[in-house]
């Protein structure tokens, strides 16, 4: 039972999206919507019974497979996965089906493109998160963009040509600096080594020197915070939710934004550890000025997916603030937080979408009172906000929990007190809770004001098997944390050890004459792998342990 | 005298198919279909199967036209620049009632002109071979007699064109005044005994008048100005075989000038080359934005194009020289696309070729849109099509050689001119109005060149590795 799965994993939606296209013009919409849902099902079976023969206990990268592609350039077709990277490809096959589904009404016109498109963008994104070829990588990364970009700019709103070539060249003018960076990395390993490699196992080994570090650093990073969006690269970010179709904003959402969080940890954060402890304050302030800012922008939207899109960058600011606690818990917490707001996003978007598909409104000011007229749909649309705002039980709680104490306790020897981002960003939890409840009260309580609200119908069968798995996922995910935890903590721990401990910046960072912020990490990382260093063993206490006697 | 006939054996197998189309067109009475393209077909592929056949044997023809594999790489690549282009003229060109027999004729001329180009070992074998291209190219360029703005375009073109060919003449005399030779080669060695005096200023000039001939045939800025105007005015499957194989042929003979004669005074024009290769690239990709003929719009991503191009040229390193013709390759195969596209598309009456004209193109033609899409993404470079590993090898080439800067600029002039390859995507998939007018049917074998032309984007962005092997090998012959 050797197949290559991880091979298959983006094969199946990418072949089942060209056959879509081999349908005949017309009158086969039913048939091809069908078919394209039973194609990303299949992609999900596969990726759960991936999920089931994946060693948690095990750091490594599995299901590696490994073929010479470019040998002469140092590339390979190498892809794997990691507890991090599985779930969010889960994520991915997860939301997949869910997006086809709700667009099974709303989308009329040019199904057999638009499951092209969906299937493809799935593939892509599968892609992402399983390469370990930096150039492959980078295919897939830039060859995601083309399907999105058709989604919105075919499917979407009123102004989807502006937001969808605003999201492509924005995207872009970010990601070709990155391609600079990573040519210029895999040359910098013939330098050093005598062979050129695009290989993520084998630059994780390079020493680069400081000041490369740096540059490096900054082009991926740039690259990474667009597609979070880190304030300030997040102004493409309400027009292309706005404008997307609901699959479109609930993929966005759901998993584009992960990518650039996974970038970060992936890439940006292991391979450049001098750099990472060079600027992690300066990301640190931007996630946090990212949290507070998207929540008050949140607040005044009159619009409910603009809403939606700015929570967005509040909750990513979250993410970002966890990663650069450079600490097991936190990495975990910004982990688990990516997966939370997949879902939960995804959720809200969802119901937008259905609210939306009812009255061809999104502004906030034309509902009211929907608590009588929908009760099913309110109440999915309770349990979503309220995930999203992270009560505990429920899935976002779990995650930020983690992010917070995880940089309250965070020991990296910064010239900045951690504590300082962890207390700003719990007023974001706040603000968040004021702006998402504000919404739903004004959307749902109230008399009915508008008399078009009346006689709205609720849940359909078909929404049912769209929103219900979300709604499930969000009680489950905050219920029984360990099961994502697990799997994911011993390659958090192996990542976070590349950024600050055994990682290969220690040499450079323990030279004489360096700055006395290299001196103090260099001091107190020196030993990485022994138990008895405190700062090593504090942080490799992780935080499914914290979470054993729920 | 006999390896000497080998040698030239694609020139020659072209120029004697340019002959028969020319004697069947003679005989051919009025009103009488003959498979002109047919003729033009197989005298292109038996040039290049020569071509292969004679690769690797390093042979030399009567001293100044080597068959080295960086010459038979270009006759190749030509090769597949005029097959495309007959099949894409089959059908599209009787219907814009261009005259076949001198149509294809004096594609076939050009085409030697081409491959001479590559080949030559001699500046004045050079000139020549510049000549024959450029004359077939201007005339080509008016071959709709009827058509004014197609002779304002051929005027145009032929009046600076014979312009940049004193400048480039010029310089050969200036050339053979310090060095006594006209051979590359030699004149390399005397360059290089020359070289140690500081600034030899006799010789500077020389290189700049040659600089000035050949940055004109690839449309560098500032010598750029004839290509919108050109390519507007000729006849589209004209422009599309123009901007392809004169960029090739130039290039190469660019790049075999540059890099052994004057290789010497590398430090002198490598500033000046710099300069050109910026403006190229900015001016091509800023000026593209405004346009609203998707001819001339096609024309400034041909200039931006020879910027990325010049860069290979300035990075002058092994990967830089083969990224130069793999980029060539990309080039040909997805720019001759996009016009066999828009050739498709027009009718006698009218050219089709605004961007409003492809509004809706989604919805009569499925099929076109998305071809046109798959060329225009390479054009911009997106990954899974050949633009993409052409640009990587462009911009990898540069980065070995520490050209930060002009790396820089080149990946962030590519972001400007994707927003305008995409204006079309945008017309032909996202606005709801549909153009006027009706769309002509497809001609059969113009279909086949545009599925040949599609496979080989798609195919040459995913398995590159082949063609990047040959250029290497083909550059590792004569550098």
């Amino acid at each position: 039972m050797n197949l290559p799965f991880l091979s298959l994993l983006v094969l199946v939606p990418l072949v089942g999206g060209v056959m879509t296209l081999a349908a005949s013009k017309s009158g086969h919409d039913g048939l091809v919507r069908k078919f394209a849902l039973v194609v990303s099902l299949a992609t999900f079976a596969l990726s759960l019974w991936l999920w089931w023969r994946f060693d948690p206990t095990s750091a490594d990268f599995q299901f590696v497979e490994r073929h010479t592609w470019l040998p002469e350039f140092g590339i390979s077709y190498h892809v794997g996965l990691d507890g991090i990277s599985l779930l969010l490809v889960v994520l991915t096959t997860f939301l997949t089906p869910i997006a086809l589904l709700c667009s099974w009404e709303s989308i009329e016109k040019r199904v057999r493109e638009f499951s092209f498109f969906m299937l493809a963008l799935e593939a892509a994104m599968i892609g992402v998160f399983i390469s370990l070829d930096l150039f492959l990588f980078y295919l897939f990364w830039d060859a995601m963009l083309i399907p999105m970009y058709f989604l919105i700019g075919v499917w979407g709103y009123d102004r989807r040509i502006y937001a969808a070539v605003k999201f492509i060249l924005y995207t872009m003018a970010g990601s070709v600096l990155m391609l600079l960076a990573i040519i210029s990395l895999a040359y910098y390993h013939q330098v050093a080594t005598g062979v050129v490699s695009f290989d993520l196992l084998d630059l994780y080994a390079l020493n680069i020197p400081p000041e490369l570090q740096v540059w490096f650093f900054l082009a991926f990073t740039v690259a990474f915070a667009i597609k979070v969006p880190l304030f300030p690269f997040h102004t493409w970010l309400p027009d292309a939710h706005v404008e997307a179709p609901t699959a479109g904003s609930v993929i966005l959402a759901g998993v584009l934004l992960k990518m650039g969080t996974y970038g970060l940890l992936r890439f940006s954060f292991p391979l450049f550890p001098y750099a990472t402890h060079i600027f992690v304050p300066y990301i640190a302030v931007l996630a946090v000025v990212g949290i507070v800012y998207g929540a008050l922008v949140a607040m005044v939207q009159p619009d409910m997916k603009k809403l939606v899109a700015y929570s967005s960058v509040s909750h990513l600011g979250f993410v970002v603030l966890g990663l650069c606690a450079l600490d097991v818990v936190g990495t975990q917490g910004a982990v688990y937080q990516m997966l939370a707001h997949g879902i939960s996003t995804g959720g809200l978007f969802l119901i937008v979408g259905m609210l939306s598909d009812r009255r061809h409104t999104r502004q906030i000011a034309e509902y009211g009172g929907l608590k009588g007229v929908t009760p099913r749909l309110v109440a999915a649309f309770l349990l979503i906000t309220l995930a999203s705002i992270a009560l505990p039980g429920m899935n976002g709680f779990v995650g930020e929990f983690l992010i917070l104490v995880g940089t309250f306790t965070s020991s990296v020897p910064l010239h900045v007190d951690m504590r300082v981002f962890a207390a700003v960003a719990a007023t974001g939890v706040i603000l968040s809770a004021v702006y998402m409840l504000w919404m739903f009260q004004r959307v749902n309580y109230g008399p009915v004001t508008n008399p078009k609200n009346r006689g709205l119908r609720d849940l359909s069968a078909r929404e049912w098997w769209v929103i219900g798995p979300v709604c499930a996922m969000c009680i489950f995910m905050g219920v029984a944390p360990n099961v994502f935890l697990k799997p994911m903590e011993p390659s958090v721990k192996r990542v976070v050890a590349y950024i600050v401990g055994s990682g290969p910046a220690r040499a450079e960072l323990a030279k004489p004459g360096g700055s006395s912020l290299a001196k103090t990490v260099a001091g107190e990382a020196s030993t990485p792998a022994s138990p008895t260093s405190p700062y090593v063993a504090r942080n490799f206490s992780s935080a499914s342990a914290s979470f054993k006697g729920r | 005298m006999r390896t000497d006939i080998i040698a030239v054996m694609p020139v020659i197998i072209v120029t004697l198919a340019a002959c028969a189309v020319l004697l069947a067109e003679a005989f051919r009475r009025r009103d009488e279909q003959m498979p002109l393209g047919w003729f033009a077909l197989v005298g292109l592929l038996g040039a290049m199967g020569s071509s292969i056949f004679l690769w690797n044997r390093n042979l030399v023809g009567f001293g100044v036209v080597s068959a080295d594999n960086f010459s038979l790489f270009m006759n190749v690549t030509i090769g597949v620049v005029g097959v495309l282009t007959v099949f894409l003229s089959m059908g599209p060109a009787e219907r814009d009632r261009l005259p076949i027999g001198e149509y294809y004729a004096l594609m076939l001329f050009t085409v030697v002109g081409m491959m001479l180009m590559g080949s030559s070992m001699d500046l004045l074998v050079i000139f020549l071979a510049l000549e024959i291209m450029s004359l077939g190219v201007y005339v080509m360029t008016g071959l709709k007699r009827s058509s004014e703005q197609g002779a304002e375009a051929a005027f145009k073109y032929f009046v600076l064109g014979a312009f940049s060919s004193a400048f480039f003449l010029f310089g050969i005399a200036l050339t053979y005044a310090t060095t006594g030779t006209t051979k590359l080669d030699e004149m390399g060695i005397r360059i290089a005994a020359l070289a140690i005096e500081p600034h030899n200023l006799l010789l500077m000039i020389a290189m700049v008048m040659l600089l000035v001939g050949f940055a004109f045939k690839v449309a560098a800025v500032p010598f750029h100005m004839w290509t919108p105007d050109a390519y507007q005015g000729a006849p589209t499957l004209v422009t599309g075989f123009m901007s392809t194989g004169v960029k090739a042929a130039a290039f190469a003979a660019f790049v075999r000038v540059f890099l052994t004669a004057l290789q010497p005074l590398r430090a002198d024009w490598i500033p000046v080359l710099s300069a050109i290769a910026g403006l190229t690239m900015i001016l091509g990709a800023v000026v593209g934005v405004a346009q609203q003929n998707v001819k001339r719009m096609l024309a400034y991503s041909s200039i931006a194009h020879a910027g990325y191009l010049l860069i290979g040229l300035i990075a002058a390193n092994a990967a830089g020289k083969a990224a130069i013709l793999f980029y060539l390759v990309a080039y040909a195969v997805t720019n001759l696309g996009a016009f066999g596209v828009l050739a498709a598309l027009s009718t006698a009456e009218a050219p089709h070729d605004e961007i409003r004209d492809f509004a809706g193109l989604w919805h009569e033609r499925p099929g076109m849109a998305a071809m046109m899409t798959v060329f225009l993404l390479s054009l911009g470079g997106f990954p899974l099509t050949v633009g993409f590993i052409a640009k990587w090898a462009i911009f990898s080439a540069a980065l070995q050689e520490h050209l930060v800067a002009l790396a820089i600029l080149g990946v962030l002039t590519s972001v400007v001119s994707v927003f305008f390859y995409l204006r079309v995507v945008v017309a032909m998939y996202m606005v709801d109005e549909k153009a006027p007018g009706r769309r002509p049917s497809l001609p059969p074998f113009a279909m086949v060149g545009l599925l040949l032309a599609v496979a080989s984007v798609l195919y040459l962005g995913v398995m590159p590795g082949q063609v990047l092997r040959l250029a290497a090998d083909a550059v590792a012959a004569i550098f």
